[in-house]
């Protein structure tokens, strides 16, 4: 029932929202975050005291299509769903910043698609899965294309069109799965015997069409020609919820349906997709270094980090998922972080275009400080959240091909070439006339880097309960693939 | 039988109302006697009534029937200023409500005969409601080319019939079946017979290469009678075509399979590709009726696995889209000087909220995205075909979905993307009964894909 609740209360705030005036928008969106967050708490203790019959739920939904209702949640799951509801009041309270026209709709949109995404992080019904995973996409999709920058028309509908291609070979491996099942049911546990009965080969090809719809999402390499584009045309509230939290559908989806339902596949032909994931590393850290835009270097960068995701979470042993769950969280909040500070510059100086950009540290001290633990924490320096995620995901990647992860493992020096970069042009250097008189940060923008601080540098020094929340959820996990 | 005195009662009731005065209450009148129609299918349930061993009442038929006069219902109310016309507001009545007694014929049917009185019944009236708009010149034409078609679809439906009846000397579809099944090898004249059926009834819903009357009739019929055509006319043909094929030729179906197959791959690609190019939506959404013909012959072809229901869901999904849009189409229609190309819906949103919505709504379940009911019923199309060997088909499915998607989106991104233009800024003000209208067909389509089972498990 809690579970329902965790899906259904955005869902029922998006309704109220367009029932009341544009004014009650910003309270009702930001009050019901709040309350999501809370929920989240409470359910990571329902988990933890081990109440799981108060998280399941199974109704049938279709008898003659083997289609439930069901869904449930895991360690995996639970930390999903806290980052979901972790990043989703930031973006809220930091979208208060900007006026945004027809604001009821907005946030509606954004509720319909945090209720659409814990809906994918809880699913335990194949058909289900696929239903939330495309519910999440029509929201995000309205949002860039109402709010967006210019041509977002065409950019936000090669975006529209990638994902849905991406995500009809999901559906139709998962049909042939349904297929092969004797009951002819959808339920996780019956197409996860179903995928493990199928010969290698199947698997395989079942595997691809997967990471085929998840490739797209993530992105990797070559199918990321839409990210950096849609990134750059999406509101800053919509490229938030874009790149910290639906990338992670994709990489959840990995450990949840890939290396579970087709583990001989994974072990066979796994290397193609982990070295389809190490040159996408590569290569958008290398494009990244060329940006001449903060935003696209943003997005490359981005682009780097879910490479290494997936390349550890096929590597399938303990240390890369623990990472690759770690890295997750972190990559959701420095998301939030390096597009805040993108947003407050672009807001005073209405460029992010860094050649133009010089000085900005006069801006306001604090801000120049908070924006470069963030650069740290991108270049995964100890003791910030990065690190933890980015050495276990290396060490995970370097024990199953001593090769890839040592490739792999370039992307920290990389990340430290574009980051340190960007920040050294845009805050360092002198500071041109036109960019002298800025206002200084507002309390808002302030309090939401600040909160962004505190959580990389927590996580960072203490990563414990956040590793212990996934841990027995992974070692079963591995135990059944073996 | 009660459903047929019921309807044809309404129409030649509608046919002298003129005399009699009713113009005021017979919209009412209609309505209620469609209601009742469906309460008398529903009474009928698991009767089986035979009329005249020339219709049976079969479960098939009063579900299709369901559907179909439920169909007509939300059409009736969304096409109420077609019947405000002083002149020909009987005739209007009195021909719908004929070709609906046509399409009851038509799912019922057990008897070669009635299938081409069924036919006849509900292509005559059609010609003419076609050429209804008698001052437009497109209208006229249309009502023509289909009239001549039509005709020929007509005679090639009569000649099929007469051939089979000449090799199995009976016209009745369970004798037909009986003999087919039994004979070991089969006359080469039945295959002729079959063929000249099959193309007439490819004729009916529009099946490619039969298809090409199809847009120009659509675009230039008035656009009630378009949103009729794709509805209730297109269901009942389907009715139809599933109904001879599962009965008379179920012996046969290894050889008009792969005909079949390749029928409906070719319509598939052929509509989707020539929708996309369409910068008129009258036209664009007559392409994508094709299309969605394409993929109810699926249906057709897996008979093997009990796919009525199957046909029956799509049917309902597919009719609920096509009426929301194409309300919303008039309605836009009529607030933008009688235009009705893409950009004519610039900035819908601004100008009324419920239409940009329900639009974008049947647009995207018709281009099958979830959460909406056709989602479900492309889904169950594919799986119907995976399960019946016809990969390659499911494949050409995806593909013609993707590309549906391109030209219906193009429609939602100048709704919600673009800001109106100067002379286009008057907000919309919906009269009450299309309000209705779009509300009920949006339920309908979350509803249906929440509870598939209440139309796929009733067959």
């Amino acid at each position: 029932m809690l579970t329902l609740l965790l899906i259904l209360f955005p869902f029922l705030t998006a309704l109220l929202l367009m029932s009341f005036s544009d004014k009650m928008a910003r309270p009702i969106a930001l009050g019901s975050a709040v309350i999501e967050l809370i929920l989240a708490c409470f359910t990571l203790f329902t988990l933890q005291n081990g109440q799981t019959g108060l998280l399941g739920l199974n109704y049938t939904w279709s008898s003659s299509l083997g289609i439930s209702f069901s869904i449930a949640i895991d360690g995996i799951s639970m930390l999903m769903i806290l980052i979901a509801s972790l990043v989703m009041p930031l973006v809220i309270y930091f979208s208060f910043n900007k006026q945004y026209n027809n604001p009821r709709l907005l946030y509606a949109l954004m509720m319909v698609m945090q209720s659409a995404m814990i809906g994918v992080f809880c699913a335990a019904d194949g058909f289900l899965f696929y239903i939330f995973w495309e519910i999440a996409l029509i929201p995000i999709y309205f949002i860039c294309l109402m709010w967006g920058g210019e041509n977002r028309q065409r950019i936000t509908f090669k975006f529209f069109i990638y994902t849905l291609l991406g995500s009809l070979f999901m559906l139709l491996a998962l049909i042939y799965v349904y297929l092969q099942s004797p009951e002819r049911s959808f339920d996780i546990q019956v197409l996860y015997a179903a995928g493990r009965n199928m010969s290698v080969i199947e698997q395989g090809w079942v595997m691809g069409a997967f990471f085929l719809a998840f490739a797209v999402k993530m992105p990797v390499f070559p199918f990321h020609t839409w990210q950096p584009d849609t990134y750059y045309t999406a509101p800053t509230a919509g490229v938030i919820m874009l790149s910290g939290i639906m990338s992670k559908m994709a990489t959840y989806g990995l450990i949840r349906w890939v290396l579970p339902m087709v583990p001989q596949g994974v072990f066979e032909y796994g290397h193609i997709p982990i070295i389809l994931s190490v040159i996408s590393i590569i290569y958008a850290s290398c494009i990244s270094i060329i940006q001449k835009d903060f935003k696209y270097l943003i997005a490359y960068a981005s682009i780097a980090h879910l490479g290494l995701i997936s390349a550890g979470i096929l590597s399938a042993n303990t240390q890369s998922l623990q990472g690759a769950l770690i890295e997750m969280l972190s990559h959701a909040v420095n998301t939030v972080g390096l597009f805040v500070v993108y947003d407050i510059i672009v807001k005073r100086t209405g460029t992010s275009e860094m050649s133009r950009l010089g000085g900005l540290r006069a801006i306001d001290s604090s801000f120049a400080f908070m924006f470069f633990i963030i650069v740290l924490s991108v270049v995964a320096l100890p003791f910030t959240s990065g690190f933890v995620g980015e050495f276990l995901l290396i060490l995970g990647l370097f024990k199953n091909s001593p090769v890839l992860g040592s490739i792999a493992g370039l992307s920290i020096i990389l990340g430290v070439v574009y980051m340190f970069r960007s920040f050294q042009t845009m805050m360092l250097g002198p500071t041109s006339p036109s960019m002298l008189g800025l206002p200084k940060l507002n309390i808002r923008e302030k309090s939401t880097l600040f909160i962004v601080v505190i959580l990389i540098i927590v996580f960072g020094v203490y990563p414990k309960p956040i590793l212990a929340i996934t841990e027995n959820t992974i070692k079963t996990l591995l135990e059944g693939i073996q | 039988m009660k459903e047929l005195l019921l309807l044809s009662g309404l129409g030649v009731l509608a046919l002298v109302s003129g005399l009699l005065n009713l113009r005021k209450i017979m919209m009412p009148l209609v309505l209620t006697g469609l209601l009742a129609n469906i309460g008398f299918c529903i009474y009928d349930w698991n009767s089986n009534e035979l009329v005249y061993n020339m219709l049976m009442m079969d479960n098939f038929a009063l579900a299709f029937s369901i559907i179909f006069s439920a169909t007509a219902f939300l059409w009736f109310i969304s096409a109420k200023d077609y019947f405000a016309d002083d002149n020909n507001f009987s005739d209007h009545y009195a021909l719908v409500l004929f070709t609906l007694t046509g399409g009851l014929l038509l799912v019922s049917f057990t008897n070669m005969v009635m299938l081409f009185l069924g036919i006849e019944i509900l292509s005559i009236p059609l010609f003419v409601l076609v050429g209804s708009h008698k001052t437009k010149l497109r209208s006229n034409e249309a009502a023509f080319k289909y009239f001549l078609l039509g005709s020929f679809a007509s005679a090639f439906m009569l000649f099929g019939i007469t051939l089979i009846y000449g090799i199995t000397g009976s016209f009745n579809t369970q004798a037909i079946a009986v003999f087919l099944s039994q004979a070991g090898t089969v006359h080469a004249l039945v295959f002729a017979g079959m063929l000249c059926i099959l193309m007439s009834l490819a004729f009916k819903v529009s099946a490619a290469p039969f298809h090409f009357w199809a847009p120009d009739v659509y675009q230039g019929a008035p656009t009630h009678i378009t949103a009729y055509m794709s509805t209730v006319v297109k269901t009942v043909a389907f009715a139809a075509f599933f109904r001879v094929f599962q009965t008379s030729f179920g012996a046969m179906q290894e050889d008009y399979m792969l005909a079949l197959a390749i029928m409906s791959a070719v319509t598939l690609l052929v509509s989707n590709i020539t929708a996309a190019v369409q910068e008129n939506v009258k036209r664009m959404l007559a392409y994508s009726s094709i299309s969605h013909a394409g993929f109810m012959l699926i249906t057709v072809l897996t008979i093997r696995t009990h796919s009525a229901g199957i046909l029956l869901y799509y049917a309902m999904v597919y009719s609920i889209s096509s009426i929301c849009a194409f309300a919303v189409l008039k309605q836009v229609k009529i607030h933008s000087g009688g235009r009705e190309m893409i950009s004519t819906f610039k900035g819908l949103l601004v100008r009324n909220k419920l239409m940009a919505f329900s639009m974008s709504l049947a647009l995207l379940s018709m281009s099958g995205i979830p959460p909406l009911a056709g989602f479900m019923a492309k889904y169950m199309v594919f799986v119907a075909a995976i399960n019946n060997d016809y990969l390659w088909l499911a494949v050409v499915g995806v593909i013609a979905s993707l590309i549906a998607v391109f030209y219906y989106f193009k429609i939602i991104i100048v709704m919600f993307g673009n800001t109106p233009d100067d002379i286009d800024n008057s907000t919309i003000i919906l009269p009450a009964h299309i309000r209705i209208v779009l509300v009920i067909c949006c339920i309908g389509m979350l509803l249906l894909a929440v509870m598939p089972d209440i139309l796929l498990t009733i067959l």
